[in-house]
């Protein structure tokens, strides 16, 4: 890894929600802070600042990261996600941001994004997630509106549509079998 | 016409709020572009809990690229004034320290920068000297003579000392055949939302007027405090609010005085100023709810049916009394007899000020406080008895047929029926089953409870409650308060379409969802032809006094003042409509997006031509009051009268009915507490939006169940705030929610237009105390207060005992021993071994170069006399590393033997003193240095928590006798009892030390 300039500005390049994307930081700037100020996607929200709120949650290379405790000259040459890419295309919602509306899995929406994020990368890796399972991944979140329990409901209903199911019965076998799978996979 | 409007108001529409946020499209304070040159601010806050400032050296911080300016209290002196409470005491409660401090995290100077990098590297450089005061945290220490008074001016920490009497409680208690006493210390939380504050503000010179954009969320009462605080008349302070909110729970009320420091600061600068909060910041100093120490006394006969109520209640309100408090202690006035007809009341009220932060609105604001005293009696009057807590509860209740009705302290309750809420909750909540289950659980030797709870959850607060503080005397020289005067403005465009503006300030409760089912009901149009703008601009939009976010007033006020705009406006489109079809105006039906009448299918038009008449074609209106293009309509219930001359105060318009019931199992050996089952039965009258009203009560419940198990703003004795990150202060997460059933039934308000109630507040109201009361019952318990934390009920379940009071509300003299997280007291021995004799090592130990060398991260040591000395040290505890000032004396000196180390550090940080005894002995040819220390740190380094700090201390320790031991080894000839790495390195290439 290069030694950085304290002093100097670094450009660092990465690839962001599917497109190149470039911006000048210090060395010390956050990953929060070149995303929303830096680059204006000030979709990624910045709530605590010492990695345990988890709404400023981004998917680097494919894994969550909590972008409050990533340096932004860390993302050289990575795949960026942000919740701005989550939409299938401005003005409509994909598959999980729907659910997420359904089941009125969000108030103030400022949490959202990063449990979006989680859940996205979770559901790519496991789409059998039990509910235990995607309890266990909002449980690296907090919210303080919901409640927590719509945002379970909403996660379990966007499973089964993604894995082409009826959401309107996800829960009865899909439960069972993906608890069944939670176990087999914490065991 | 045979179009059918079907009513959105009922249904669970997706909200529309929800496209923007799930997308990343939201507009929070912080996603919205300042102008150029904007400065950034950084605050340095003080980390005593009480201190003179001695000085503030901002040189070094000045000279800094990039900082444009330091901002201190003095500096805005001249600019600024306090902010007023709603008790006159002598309290200056400025937004920043002048001259002393009195809260950990109090604001003590602003550095404005180029960007918030700069403005906090500028912090680091600022220096304040301070000479720390004994601080005061308990509010019963308080208030004893001889505690530290915080305010010279006051004369003493209490501010306000009132007692009331409803009925007669003297006879009650006199005739009582039992009386009961319970005695509760409600501990300290916090909303946390997970939005930080925010304020973009500058001051233009040219008409002495300020323009602030605030996450604030009212009451808009504040903005005349913020206006004269900034003293200039209100139209010069444009307050404005974000279109977005990320959360608020009362807190956000508690941005008022940064609103204030950062336009001073932008008028001091010359440029705008923008500041966000962090989390850290947020912790230590946003607002807290109140804590409380409450005595109450209960005199009933042997059914368990209260016949009077004596209340003591002692208010801790932190630092400063900063408005719109004490209201926190005044907000249930009319319903301190609950759920209960209890006609006989007597009550004193004080209010203290300790070295805490100063406190504010925080969901359920006074409710919890009062509740758990009062469901936790319900449940001993019960188990005195040896009778049902359930029954107990019924026996006590308000009569069905009795609403309206009015409380011994002035309420006037709009409407419920107790008796079948609780009818209903037993039987669809599975009570009988949850009887078996204990039942069971206890048959095998498991410690399960259940516990009850009834609350009236009051909602819609009258503005006036809070001058029940006042004397009659003082209400009459004031002149009366009353009311909470809600407004909407409907607009109709040049194409039809309808925009609807509130001034209720939404934190994420979906209020423009609402807003469209009410208003595209009342139109008879599609919800998307709505649109509600909720961002407030105080210089344009119609406000009062009562606008915001707060005691769950939106439903009730809110949506009713919309619908009655709404109907305004189409009163006066059916007389355009009228005139244009030629048919009676009553005869019009508005349905489908048309105007037509109900009798002739042919006559009718579109809404949006009607609706557009006034703009293109005013010569088509009939007569009337003022064109249908704007309604603005105001509302305030004629039932919020002001407090009587016998100090009763319908205190909210509106009274919910909340009845819980749960089970809960304790682990016997780690104390851990299980949720087995929880049944939580709402009447909120008449529900405008099912998936908002469930919203509101599991966000609500998770909230309760946080404060009841998790969650504490703890202090120290000296007043040091020891929960000051998210992993010291423990906030619920998914895997903590419990089962949940809500339940509900109607009662429709008659006093709010469309009979609904608020419901936002009431499980931070009743859950915390039904949680208890399982606990209790599960243990056998006489008395239990929060946090029903794993420790504290392991304890209890093996010794039935309740131990000692968390830190800072421990009583004088009951200092807790027992080593627990967030301690901040450390203790450790140790010894070294060094290969020079013990006159050598002494010499060492007084000499400022061999010091300087030794110190781990000392730089300028200087030998003041012979046992003085100062010094600078860098030093890293966990994430927070910092400089300090060390001052460290010698005393008890046993030359060469033994002798005593004290010292203090302080610094931007925190701060720290302590003492170690060394002593050295002959060992050999060398020294064996023993020492035994006790430290103790406060500030920002003791909020990261205790565990992180005992290791730094041995670290820091560990690594003193080291370098003590390597340079004594250099002294006395290479001869070092070389430790560790380097002993390792010597041995491998051969060479034995």
């Amino acid at each position: 890894m290069p030694q950085l300039d304290v002093g100097a500005r670094h450009r660092v390049r990465f690839t962001l929600n599917g497109a190149p994307a470039d911006v000048e930081v210090e060395a010390r700037t956050l990953l929060t802070d070149a995303l929303r100020h830096g680059l204006g996607l000030t979709g990624t929200h910045v709530g605590c600042e010492h990695g345990v709120c988890g709404a400023c949650t981004v998917a680097i290379d494919g894994v969550p990261a909590r972008a409050c405790l990533t340096l932004a000259v860390g993302v050289e040459g990575c795949d960026l996600r942000t919740v701005e890419g989550l939409s299938p295309e401005p003005g409509r919602l994909g598959v999980l941001q729907a659910a997420f509306r359904r089941r009125h899995a969000l108030q103030c929406g400022f949490c959202t994004a990063g449990i979006l994020m989680s859940l996205d990368a979770y559901l790519r890796l496991r789409p059998r997630a039990s509910r235990t399972e995607l309890t266990e991944v909002i449980g690296g979140h907090l919210c303080r509106c919901t409640g927590y329990a719509p945002i379970v409901a909403a996660a379990l209903e966007a499973a089964a549509i993604l894995r082409g199911e009826d959401p309107s019965e996800p829960t009865a076998q899909g439960v069972i079998e993906g608890a069944i799978e939670g176990e087999k996979a914490h065991a | 016409m045979g179009i059918e409007h079907i009513p959105f108001v009922g249904q669970s529409v997706e909200r529309v709020e929800d496209a923007g946020l799930l997308s990343g499209r939201g507009r929070y304070i912080d996603d919205l572009g300042t102008k150029p040159g904007t400065l950034h601010a950084a605050i340095v806050r003080s980390p005593h809990a009480h201190a003179d400032i001695v000085a503030i050296d901002v040189v070094a911080a000045l000279a800094l690229p990039g900082v444009a300016a330091v901002v201190t209290g003095r500096d805005l002196l001249d600019i600024t004034a306090g902010l007023v409470p709603a008790v006159r005491a002598a309290v200056d409660a400025r937004a920043i320290a002048v001259d002393r401090v009195r809260y950990v995290g109090e604001p003590v100077a602003i550095v404005l920068g180029r960007d918030r990098y700069v403005a906090e590297d500028g912090c680091d450089l600022i220096e304040v000297e301070y000479r720390p005061r004994p601080a005061v945290v308990d509010p019963l220490a308080a208030l004893e003579a001889g505690a530290p008074v915080l305010h010279e001016g006051v004369g003493a920490n209490q501010v306000s000392d009132r007692s009331f009497r409803y009925g007669d409680p003297e006879a009650a208690f006199a005739r009582a055949r039992r009386t009961l006493v319970v005695t509760v210390r409600y501990p300290r939380n916090t909303g946390s939302p997970m939005e930080t504050y925010g304020v973009v503000a500058e001051y233009d010179p040219t008409d002495d007027s300020y323009d602030v954009l605030a996450n604030f969320q009212g009451p808009f009462s504040i903005h005349a405090v913020v206006s004269r605080a900034l003293k200039v008349p209100g139209n010069r302070l444009r307050l404005r609010t974000p279109p977005d909110s990320g959360g608020s729970f009362g807190v956000k009320q508690g941005v008022a005085p940064y609103a204030v420091l950062m336009a001073a600061a932008s008028r001091k600068a010359g440029r705008p100023v923008k500041w966000v909060e962090d989390r850290l910041e947020h912790l230590a100093a946003s607002v807290s709810a109140t804590n409380r120490i409450t005595t109450l006394r209960a005199a009933f006969d042997d059914e368990g049916r209260v016949e009077a109520l004596d209340w003591d209640q002692v208010e801790d309100c932190g630092a400063y009394l900063r408005a719109p408090e004490p209201a926190t202690l005044y907000r249930m006035h009319g319903n301190m007899t609950g759920a209960y007809a209890i006609r006989n009341l007597r009550m004193r009220n004080r209010v203290v000020l300790t070295n805490k932060t100063p406190t504010g609105l925080v969901r359920g604001f006074g409710g919890p406080q009062v509740y758990y005293p009062l469901e936790r009696l319900m449940q001993r009057i019960a188990v005195t008895l040896g009778l049902d807590p359930l029954a107990v509860i019924r026996r006590n209740l308000i009569p069905g047929d009795a609403f309206p009705y009015r409380t011994a302290t002035g309420a006037l309750y709009d409407s419920g029926n107790y008796q079948h809420a609780l009818d209903v909750a037993a039987r669809d909540g599975g009570l009988e089953d949850l009887v078996r289950r204990r039942a069971e659980a206890r048959a095998a030797g498991r410690l399960y409870g259940i516990g009850y709870t009834a609350a009236v959850e009051p909602s819609v607060s009258n503005m006036g409650y809070i001058t029940t503080v006042l004397t009659v005397a003082e209400r009459a020289n004031a002149g009366p308060k009353n009311g909470a005067q809600a407004t909407a403005t409907i607009t109709l465009d040049p194409v039809g379409a309808v925009t609807v503006q509130v001034a209720s300030v939404p934190q994420g409760q979906g209020h423009r969802t609402v807003l469209a089912q009410v208003v595209a009901d009342v139109f008879g149009i599609a919800l998307d032809q709505v649109r509600v703008m909720v961002d407030l601009d105080t210089a344009k939009d119609a406000w009062s006094i009562a606008s915001g976010n707060y005691s769950s007033r939106f439903a009730a006020a809110v949506a009713g003042v919309a619908h009655q705009a709404a109907v305004r406006l189409r009163e006066k489109l059916a007389a355009v409509a009228a005139a244009q079809l030629n048919v009676r105006a009553d005869d019009l039906v508005f349905a489908g997006g048309r105007v037509g009448s109900r009798t002739n299918p042919d006559a009718s038009l579109p809404f949006a031509r009607v609706a557009a008449t006034a703009h293109w074609s005013p010569g088509l209106l009939p007569d009337m009051d003022g064109a249908p293009i704007r309604e603005t309509a105001f509302w305030t219930p004629p039932q919020l009268t002001a407090p009587d001359e016998a100090d009763a105060v319908n205190s909210s318009l509106c009274h919910g009915f909340i009845f819980d019931f749960c089970g809960v199992e304790i682990d016997r050996i780690t104390g851990k507490l299980r949720i087995d089952r929880y049944v939580t039965m709402h009447d909120c009258g008449r529900i405008l939006h099912p998936g908002m009203v469930e919203g509101q009560v599991r966000g609500g419940f998770a909230q309760a169940l946080g404060a009841a198990v998790y969650e504490e703003l703890a202090y120290g004795e000296d007043g040091a705030f020891l929960s000051g990150t998210l992993a010291d202060y423990l906030l619920p997460t998914a895997t903590e929610m419990p089962e949940l059933t809500v339940l509900h039934v109607e009662s429709p308000s008659p006093f709010t237009p469309l009979g609904a109630k608020g419901v936002g507040e009431g499980n931070c109201m009743s859950t915390p105390v039904c949680l208890a009361n399982a606990v209790a019952d599960a243990l056998g318990l006489d008395a239990i207060d929060l946090p029903l934390t794993p420790a504290k009920l392991a304890a209890l379940a093996a010794g039935r005992d309740e131990p000692a009071p968390p830190a800072g509300l421990a009583g004088k003299g009951s200092p807790s021993r027992v080593s627990k997280p967030g301690d901040r007291t450390m203790r450790g021995e140790g010894s070294a071994s060094v290969a020079a004799p013990p006159e050598t090592v002494w010499a060492m130990l007084l000499d400022p170069e061999v010091l300087a060398s030794v110190i781990p991260g000392a730089h300028g040591v200087r030998k003041r006399s012979d046992t003085h000395f100062t010094a600078e040290v860098t030093l890293g505890v966990g994430p927070v590393k910092g400089r300090y000032k060390a001052d460290i004396r010698l005393s008890d000196l046993d030359a060469p033997r033994a002798a005593t180390l004290a010292g203090t550090v302080t610094g931007a940080l925190g701060n720290g003193g302590g003492s170690g005894r060394i002593t050295l002995t002959p060992e050999g040819g060398g020294t064996r240095i023993g020492y035994a220390y006790e430290a103790a740190v406060g500030g920002k380094v003791a909020a990261v928590g205790g565990r992180l700090l005992d290791g730094a201390a041995r670290v820091i320790i560990g690594g003193f006798f080291a370098a003590l031991a390597r340079r004594a080894g250099q002294s006395a000839g290479g001869r070092a009892n070389a430790p560790g790495l380097l002993r390792r390195l010597l041995a491998r290439l051969g060479i034995s030390p």
